[in-house]
């Protein structure tokens, strides 16, 4: 490699030699702004972890309730200090355990919820009123939400009290997370009915996490992701104002969420600028007058795609670097992967590594002690306004092509990511990209077998049996509930209060989602060529 | 061989969304000249099995990161003996751990290639198999 050779980030920003102070504007300090004032760059808010570290959300979920249970008051005896729930295939695309889609499904890749009773048991001895937890659901997400308010008043607690994150971004899973199941629009509705239910019935739970994150991890680079997050953010308050809510109603309560590669310096200036470009998107389209609704608050999942099953111990070595990312670039909540996530859901001790990695980050190194630490670095900021300028352009190309639902109807995000995918898997192969143990400093002969996390079935079976005794037991008692469902789902009230009903009637989980099926039919993703 | 492009099969079975991996590979297929057809997400069995059928393809690749691959597997294995297509062969990308690769290919599974798998590696493995299957056509 010789001095003259050009550099760029993953998402071909040229890089130079050197930066100097000529290299920032004129108008810096301004761009700035001071942290917890618009535009936000520094911080969202004024002390940042100096006050209050960042919180620690180790996403966990598999087997049956009570396996979920079990492994959440593990990570909070292990000093995690929040809960976040990964749901099986088939509780996020809406079949009942006992159906034959969800059968060799059930359990694997997260906790399988069927029932309000089912949610109880995952919250059994978890006070709802002390714990956020975030919700990492979305096409059944308003049913989701209904059974969490109904464990929240069996213990006791008003669901005023409840705190949390409801992912509910359906937009993404159309673009690349693929756990829709209605079409666009009448998934836009159900979105819509759960921000308005929680705008004045859980004013302290965020009812949506608008995320870059998964077209991310699908393979797109971090200005498409900065720009595909926005142009969902602004389509989601559209429909909102549109329905008659204030913006300044809502908008505080929005919360976002983005991946931290290992480009160090370019996901900071990604997630600073992120705020800026929100501020003024806030502002200036929505006429935002509260600063709380110019405010961006984030939390960043680090990256999965970047970890390699060949060494995997260098996995954990990926993801401090991805967390002191997200840590710099001001994070409200954070999760490290385990190293061993490119061939399993991680075991026991990778989760518990993955926790102590953040400890150390947030403990022991001082990064934590001042706020926006690379403010007015030469490099970073001009990074920033970079990546700034270059999102803004592209959240005009969505623009442009009727916004961010037109242009997944027409695929544009869709083949943004899948060509990106193939240009750094290409990289890759001619090993233009070097990754450690892949296509460099490959180890010679076998590696270390490490103890995978595997799945018992016993947790499937019990879960199954679970369901039959609960259809049992209420017998038809839910009938009538379920059709006052099915009558709100072809009219324009709001869906969360029938939901409730029919949750409390003991409805199922499938019932529910068939009722919307039935009145929306299901989406079918345009054909790849 | 020379003379007919391979045509292969890429679809994803189970309710698993991840598609990144499979749609690299039929990109990577079609650079490499193979008529690629691309059944998308969430095919059952009896999807992929007819649709092996009527595009008449030389190799059915699926991809699967769920952790519901043995299952799914041997469903899909099943239903390709019950139409008597055994001579087209099944190869399987994904999350898979080390401990079920022996598993799948006793099962009758062509080739795994679990995640980390250098893309050249799979397009050539991909190729020969299917210039096998058109030698051993009758």
């Amino acid at each position: 490699m010789t001095v003259e050779a050009s550099r760029t980030t993953d998402s071909g920003i040229e890089v130079e030699r050197i930066y100097k102070a000529r290299d920032n504007p004129t108008d810096l300090e301004a761009r700035l702004g001071d942290p917890g004032q618009p535009p936000f760059t520094r911080g969202p808010y004024p002390n940042m972890y100096r006050e209050r570290l960042w919180t620690m959300r180790q996403y966990a979920g598999y087997g049956s309730a009570s396996d979920t249970n079990a492994r959440f008051r593990y990570l909070l005896g292990q000093g995690q200090t929040a809960l976040s729930v990964a749901f099986d295939l088939p509780t996020q695309l809406g079949f009942d355990s006992t159906t034959t889609e969800a059968l060799p499904e059930v359990g694997r890749v997260g906790v399988a919820i069927d029932t309000a009773d089912d949610m109880t048991e995952l919250f059994r001895d978890l006070p709802l009123d002390q714990l956020s937890v975030n919700f990492t659901i979305n096409a059944t997400a308003p049913i989701i939400l209904a059974f969490y308010i109904i464990a929240a008043e069996r213990q006791g607690v008003d669901p005023a009290q409840l705190s949390g994150t409801l992912q509910n971004d359906i937009l993404k899973e159309f673009v690349a997370r693929k756990t829709y199941i209605y079409p666009p629009e009448p998934s836009m509705r159900l979105v819509g009915d759960i921000v308005e239910y929680c705008t004045t019935e859980l004013p302290r739970f965020n009812p949506i996490s608008i995320t870059g994150y998964h077209a991310r991890e699908a393979g797109c680079n971090a200005i498409q992701e900065l720009a595909l997050t926005m142009s969902s953010a602004i389509a989601y308050s559209t429909l909102l104002t549109e329905r008659g809510l204030r913006f300044d109603d809502f908008a505080p309560r929005l919360s976002f969420h983005f991946a931290t590669t290992l480009e160090l310096f370019e996901e900071v200036a990604k997630l600073r600028a992120s705020r800026r470009i929100w501020a003024n998107i806030a502002r200036d389209r929505f006429g935002a007058s509260n600063p709380d609704s110019m405010r961006l608050r984030f939390f960043s999942g680090c990256s999965g795609s970047t970890l390699t099953a060949q060494q995997p111990l260098n996995n954990v070595v990926r993801s401090t670097v991805q967390c002191l990312g997200a840590v710099l670039g001001g994070a409200q909540s954070i999760h490290v992967m385990g190293y061993d996530e490119a061939m399993a859901i991680p075991s026991t001790d990778a989760v518990t590594l993955a926790l102590r990695t953040q400890q150390i980050v947030a403990h022991e190194t001082g990064v934590a002690d001042t706020v926006d630490p690379f403010a007015g670095s030469f490099f970073v900021e001009a990074l920033t306004d970079e990546v700034e300028q270059r999102a803004l352009e592209l959240v005009k190309v969505i623009d442009d092509s009727g916004g961010a639902v037109a242009a997944i109807e027409a695929g544009i995000p869709q083949r943004w990511i899948a060509e990106n995918a193939f240009r750094i898997e290409t990289a890759m192969a001619d090993g233009s990209k070097v990754k450690v143990g892949v296509n460099a400093y490959v180890s010679e002969g076998d590696e270390d077998e490490l103890e995978l996390f595997e799945v018992d079935e016993g947790g499937r079976d019990s879960q199954v049996a679970r369901l039959r005794q609960h259809l049992e037991r209420r017998g038809d008692s839910a009938s009538a509930a379920l059709v006052a469902l099915a009558a709100g789902s072809r009219s324009d009230e709001n869906i969360m209060p029938l939901l409730l009903d029919a949750a409390r009637a003991g409805a199922t989980l499938g019932e529910m989602s068939d009722i919307f099926q039935r009145a929306w039919g299901t989406y079918k993703e345009p054909a790849l060529w | 061989m020379n003379a007919v492009r391979a045509r292969v099969l890429i679809a994803k079975p189970g309710l698993d969304g991840h598609d990144r991996g499979a749609k690299i590979i039929a990109f990577a297929l079609r650079d490499a000249g193979c008529e690629v057809i691309y059944l998308g997400l969430r095919s059952t069995a009896a999807e992929i099995i007819s649709a092996a059928t009527s595009e008449d393809v030389d190799v059915i690749g699926i991809s699967l990161l769920s952790g519901a691959h043995l299952f799914l597997t041997s469903e899909l294995i099943e239903e390709r003996d019950r139409h008597s297509l055994q001579r087209v062969p099944i190869v399987l990308g994904g999350i898979i751990p080390p401990r079920d690769i022996e598993v799948l290919l006793g099962l009758g599974v062509a080739a795994v290639f679990p995640a980390g798998t250098n893309l050249p590696v799979i397009v050539q493995r991909v190729i020969d198999l299917a210039s096998e299957r058109r030698i051993d056509a009758p």
